[in-house]
């Protein structure tokens, strides 16, 4: 996909009940196929706030109810900001994908959220404690090529790592810390690979040893950072389903994605982002169809009657100072 | 057999071999994290920080390696603080630091006459002049390095192969980071009597980069790192006995040659990549049972 779109934002707005503009920008990728999802929360869902109508939304309601909670955050590296005035209140068990081109700050908000990264401005609260306070309940997953595969460690000892901090200093993993670890490895469908070495897995495989890493955490928040990205329709079913799972057990996911048909048809909310929050809510409101179809115009591609919509996929964010990447056959080691 | 049980009729050769294989030990476990974390250049920028310190010490009538430890964790923890925090590249600051430490220890050596003889001890090491004291010393330090380790080694795993996941879930990785630079310094300093400044990071580096030809399991790297750091230096110490030539290097040739010979030899080596493609399944059943050496 070489084309390169000239205006891949497009503002649209939408009208909603009481009379306040929701801002969408809509998105990048493929948006075909669209079905309208039928889980879309009947309940209240805490909208971003829209700096022009602050008191619109329960803010306080919000807060006491949220495992993810940001009030007014603004973050970045060096010099350069990565997101503004980012103020938003996500559910226990919500399953959110977050969507937006490259360099919206995607994998910077779940930096945030994750206590990687201290804003510079505004409060951040996870599970109900400053970020970072209650780490052992987060499991988080950095994109696949933050991590240097020829490591000399099996998907055995990468799903170990998910109890370390369970275990804390001293402890050796015990008879409960193994059956965790065979139980993930079990529901990702990779139980008879324990000790080959990750660098030998396809990008699917890995992602699903990730995720298996995370589920052996046993966290209340998963902060997934492209965990369908590049790999097979098989797996990102498989992956998608668990997270279904994890979400309806009552635990909160949040993952980046550039898929919009899977962020539409898989996740229960979207976070759309550029630099700041510019639409959130269930997803069947935030990427629908028909609002894609008059937004987009005459900008929009319509192939053999799908509605398709172009981004460079390339899909590092800026990183931070000095954070390593590693790509496939870069030949170190 | 008596080629072997003679020398241990010696005092100075039975400490040379505790030093020597205590040394060989430290360095191989810390190395493997140097390895892995693919940070050898800051080995070497500390043991050659450590100079000036000696260098001090001595003006100073103080102990020569509390003044080498002192100057080897100060550049370490320098070198921490310095990339996190002004934005310089680790390499540039590192390159900087390198070469400035030891001008400034030639620079004070140099005023001082008389003392060439120990600046080739310090250099190059000689283990087989080591006193009664330094190696109490070095044996307690040498045991806290490997104690600490084997304490965090699983949170220095986490952190190294995943800094990100690892902070994430509320390991301490900037204070581990800090940690880590302080045992590699450590580490140092209790290996310059043994190989001196110029050939430590071989000690540090080459057992590690050994293993990793023959295994791709963590824990099993480590334990073949240490065996090759400790057999290298007990053969490497025999045979520079015999051959009256220097310790140091003796060691860390027995190590390079390891090394070659598991390059050349081992599982992923030149030899099997030459192999067919049949043979790479092999591997990886091979693999299953823990054995393959790490990725083509």
């Amino acid at each position: 996909m070489a084309l390169q779109w000239e205006r891949p934002w497009i503002v649209a707005q939408i009208r909603r009940e009481g009379g306040r503009l929701l801002p969408l920008w809509l998105l990048v990728d493929t948006v075909s196929h669209m079905e309208t999802p039928q889980h879309a929360h009947a309940r209240h869902l805490p909208m971003a706030l829209d700096h022009d109508h602050p008191e619109g939304v329960d803010a306080t309601h919000a807060h006491a109810h949220a495992d993810v909670w940001l009030s007014d955050v603004s973050a970045g590296y060096g010099e350069r900001v990565a997101l503004e005035h980012v103020t938003l209140a996500v559910e226990p068990g919500s399953l959110l994908a977050v969507v937006g081109p490259n360099g919206a700050g995607k994998s910077t908000m779940l930096k945030l959220m994750a206590g990687l990264l201290t804003p510079w401005t505004g409060r951040i609260e996870i599970l109900g404690q400053p970020a970072g306070r209650e780490a052992r309940r987060v499991a988080y997953v950095p994109q696949a090529e933050m991590v240097d595969w020829a490591f000399p460690v099996t998907v055995e000892d990468v799903v170990m790592m998910g109890r370390f901090p369970r275990l804390g200093a001293i402890r050796r993993p015990g008879a409960d810390d193994r059956r965790a670890v065979q139980s993930a490895l079990e529901q990702v469908g990779m139980a008879r690979h324990l000790r080959t070495q990750v660098g030998r897995l396809s990008g699917g495989q890995r992602r699903r040893v990730f995720l298996a890493r995370a589920l052996a955490a046993e966290p209340d928040l998963f902060l997934l950072d492209e965990p369908v990205t590049g790999i097979d329709p098989t797996t990102q079913e498989l992956l998608m389903d668990l997270l279904e799972a994890q979400a309806k057990r009552g635990k909160t996911v949040v993952a980046t994605t550039h898929d919009l048909a899977c962020a539409a048809a898989r996740f229960h909310q979207v976070l759309a982002v550029n630099r700041t929050v510019v639409a959130y809510g269930p997803s069947n409101l935030v990427l629908d169809a028909d609002v894609l179809a008059r937004a987009y115009g005459g900008h929009l591609l319509v192939l053999d009657g799908r509605t398709v919509v172009l981004d460079d996929a390339h899909h590092h964010d800026q990183a931070a100072p000095g954070e390593r990447h590693f790509h496939e056959h870069d030949g170190s080691r | 057999m008596e080629l072997l049980l003679d020398p241990l009729g010696y005092s100075f050769f039975l400490r040379a071999l505790v030093a020597s294989a205590l040394v060989g030990a430290a360095c191989a476990i810390v190395g493997t994290y140097v390895v892995l974390r693919g940070v050898a250049f800051i080995g070497d920028a500390i043991a050659h920080a450590g100079f000036p310190g000696i260098v001090v010490a001595y003006l100073l009538g103080w102990p020569l390696y509390l003044g080498a430890a002192v100057a080897a964790v100060g550049t370490a923890l320098a070198i921490g603080v310095v990339t996190r925090r002004a934005g310089i590249r680790q390499d540039t600051a590192i390159g900087v630091l390198f070469a400035g430490t030891f001008a400034l220890g030639v620079f004070l050596f140099s005023g001082i006459s008389g003392y060439v003889a120990d600046l080739f001890s310090f250099l190059f090491g000689n283990v087989l002049a080591i006193g009664p004291g330094d190696l109490v010393a070095l044996v307690v330090l040498g045991l806290a390095v490997i104690l600490v380790v084997a304490v965090l080694w699983k949170e220095l795993l986490y952190a190294t192969f995943d800094p990100l996941g690892a902070a994430a879930s509320g390991i301490k990785v900037e204070r581990l980071e800090l940690l880590f630079l302080t045992l590699v310094a450590i580490t140092i300093v209790v290996s310059l009597q043994a190989v001196g400044i110029i050939l430590v990071v071989a000690m540090l580096v080459t057992p590690a980069a050994t293993a990793q030809q023959l295994t791709v399991r963590f824990t099993r790297l480590m334990l073949v790192a240490t065996a090759v750091g400790i057999g290298s230096a007990i053969v490497g110490l025999y045979i520079s006995y015999w051959l009256d030539v220097a310790s140091g290097a003796t060691i860390v040739l027995v190590q390079t040659t390891l090394f070659v010979l598991a390059v050349v030899f081992g599982p992923h080596g030149v030899l099997a990549q030459r192999r067919s493609p049949v043979s790479r399944l092999a591997d990886d059943e091979l693999d299953d049972a823990g054995v393959a050496g790490a990725p083509a």
